[in-house]
């Protein structure tokens, strides 16, 4: 029988057996950031054990609150800062260069098809994207993994998502992994590993693959995943050059991480997306989830347009395509955070911090702020949120608060509307001295 | 210096809910804090279940958790294990867990029991007073509440039962790698 991709990873990297049921992985890449890895680096030093595996294989970066907000962020960046400068880790991110980690790491081609990938955060399900086994993990794990590169984990059991059927205008890769949380629930996917597959994906830009692979962990996935192909080799075309002769051999090299026909799958769930509407998440779990047309009317005090689901300049254009010629409706907020520096300089050259800043929107640097609650337009008791982010858990984005899921269209349709608005209205309509 | 195994049991709290994530066991602004410790006081700060009031004298006393589905889904964040352990509750007994937040308990060397539903619902209806002592291999837990008293297998995956052994996963593996 043959094996699926997330198999084929793991026999590619096991390090020991412990049990039949439990691997111990050799980990490529151990990705840190300010808010979990400080206790880890605490303990490490506390224990006389203040050592790295190998500084190559570490990434680091400030993304969650930057600038610091207080003293103690301030303490926490500073932990990683002089941790990373005394062990001299090359690809460490901070002020000036950094964004959210899910978003800068995957730009600077630091992960490959074939990978394993560690990080304290639940969203390093994100580098699945690019046929690589990438998992959160908590503070222990991440100090294993800094100190000896291994992590373990269950043997792989995969669920195979074939989404059939074509886009329709206005509708995107946030609306269809909304709708396929909706399905699975918040732990349909518990201990699975999500292989996303089928023609939408193979037609789909790196970016809204990250925005697939990205939401996983709200099904309770410990990985999203898609097969590595053309489009990753002409993502990676860049940093692989030196390592093949043409992106054609790239791809054909990449085919030895697919999965094989004859693999075995713990469950398939089999979608055609061609008539799914624009979708948002009404309540206070990510799978509680809507058609937008039956959301539409629901006041908004803040759009949020960014993180690392939807911050990519991919997610800015669309949602600029629409906002162009337009304002913030009265009484609504607009916060806009490009997920990295690339995407910020992007986005400016193409004049689309022109078109949300013309529109009232407030642009912040590159970081995770509002996302998690922490800065950046946190949210008062009562308040409403349009958001592009992954998490609608009660208090997330504020004490008291309520956030509504959507993708950068619906987000910015409800930005003009003032209201949850379904953003389809919007499209093709000359906008150019439209006075809305 | 080898980590003492942690003690497991004690009054029992419930919180009878699925899905509880881990921004309600410790809210995203508390992990700017820079020691477990500093945790303690903010267990469960944000969970919204009707009978279940954080500052009650009952959660400084507990021992264990009861709960349903699901429990500790949403952020990979270890602090929501580190609350409950520098609170000296080092067992949660559930329907099921979500992934990163059981690997973080055996991590920590604590326990992450998972029962059956119908176990589960019985251990909820012995009522609030219910105290849990484990034996010493960790193979049989008993619940004694004023309405009598239930035993309930453990069971382990023998992997998770070595790191609880070995007080978490960094003393094992640093032995071991
Ligand atoms: S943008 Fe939000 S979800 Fe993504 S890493 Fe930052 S805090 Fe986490």
């Amino acid at each position: 029988m043959g094996n699926t991709i997330a198999e084929k990873i793991f026999a590619a990297h096991l390090r020991d057996t412990p049990t039949p049921e439990n691997a111990v992985l050799d980990i490529d890449v151990v990705m840190c950031h300010e808010i979990t890895t400080p206790i880890a680096i605490n303990d490490l030093m506390s224990r006389g054990k203040d050592r790295v595996f190998d500084v190559k294989r570490i990434k680091a970066v400030i993304d969650h609150v930057t600038p610091s907000k207080d003293s103690k962020t301030a303490i926490q960046a500073k932990t990683l800062r002089e941790w990373a400068q005394r062990h001299r880790i090359p690809d460490f991110f901070d002020i000036g260069e950094n964004g959210v980690c899910h978003a800068l790491f995957p730009e600077k081609g630091f992960i490959r098809p074939g990978n394993t990938v560690i990080m304290g955060d639940s969203h390093t399900c994100t580098h699945g994207a690019f046929g690589a086994f990438a998992a959160g993990v908590g503070t222990t794990d991440l100090e294993v993994g800094i100190l000896k590169g291994v992590c373990s984990f269950r043997n792989p059991e995969t669920l195979r998502v074939i989404i059939n059927g074509k886009l329709g205008p206005g509708v995107y890769a946030k609306d269809v992994i909304l709708a396929i949380i909706k399905k699975l629930t918040v732990n349909g996917a518990t201990d699975k590993i999500i292989e996303f597959t089928g023609p939408v994906v193979t037609a789909m830009s790196m970016e809204s693959r990250m925005t697939l692979c990205n939401m996983a962990i709200e099904a309770g996935a410990t990985c999203g995943i898609c097969m590595p192909d053309q489009v990753t080799a002409e993502y990676l075309w860049p940093f692989i050059k030196s390592e093949y002769l043409s992106i054609n051999g790239a791809t054909i090299d990449f085919k030895k991480w697919h999965s094989d026909p004859d693999a075995n799958y713990a469950a398939e769930l089999i979608m055609d997306i061609t008539d799914l509407p624009p979708q948002a998440t009404y309540g206070f779990k990510p799978d509680e989830v809507k058609d937008v047309t039956d959301m539409t009317g629901i006041k908004v005090d803040q759009v949020y347009i960014g993180s690392c689901t939807n911050g990519r300049i991919e997610d800015l254009r669309e949602a600029a395509g629409i906002l162009k010629g337009r304002r913030l409706a009265d009484g609504v907020r607009g916060v806009m955070s490009p997920a990295t520096p690339k995407v910020f300089m992007q986005a400016m050259e193409e004049g689309i911090l022109k078109i949300f800043m013309d529109a009232g929107f407030c642009v912040t640097n590159p970081t995770c702020g509002a996302c998690l609650g922490m800065s950046n337009g946190v949210l008062a008791p009562g308040e409403v949120c349009a958001s592009t982010t992954n998490r609608n858990f009660n208090g997330r984005m504020g004490k008291g608060g309520m956030v509504h899921l959507m993708s950068p269209l619906s987000a910015t349709a409800a930005a003009i509307s003032g209201v949850i608005t379904d953003p389809r209205q919007f499209l093709g309509q000359d906008r150019v001295g439209d006075k809305l | 210096m080898i980590p003492a195994m942690k003690r497991f049991g004690g009054p029992a709290i419930f919180l009878d809910r699925s899905d509880i994530n881990t921004d309600e066991i410790i809210p995203a602004k508390y992990l700017t804090e820079n020691s477990k410790e500093a945790l303690r006081p903010y267990i469960l700060e944000d969970l919204k279940l009707d009978g279940f009031d954080p500052r009650s004298p009952a959660l400084a006393n507990a021992g264990a958790i009861v709960t349903r589905a699901n429990f500790g889904c949403g952020s990979s964040r270890e602090h929501a294990v580190w609350v409950f352990e520098v609170n000296n509750i080092n067992m949660v007994i559930a329907e099921s867990f979500a992934r990163i937040f059981r690997q973080n308990m055996f991590n920590c060397g604590m326990l992450a029991i998972e029962l059956p539903k119908e176990q589960i619902e019985r251990l909820f209806t012995m009522g609030g007073d219910v105290v849990i002592t484990v034996d010493a291999g960790f193979s049989n837990f008993q619940a004694r509440g004023k309405s009598g008293e239930l035993t309930c297998s453990i069971i382990l995956n023998p992997f998770d039962r070595q790191l609880v052994m070995a007080g978490g996963w960094l003393a094992y593996a640093d032995q071991k790698y």
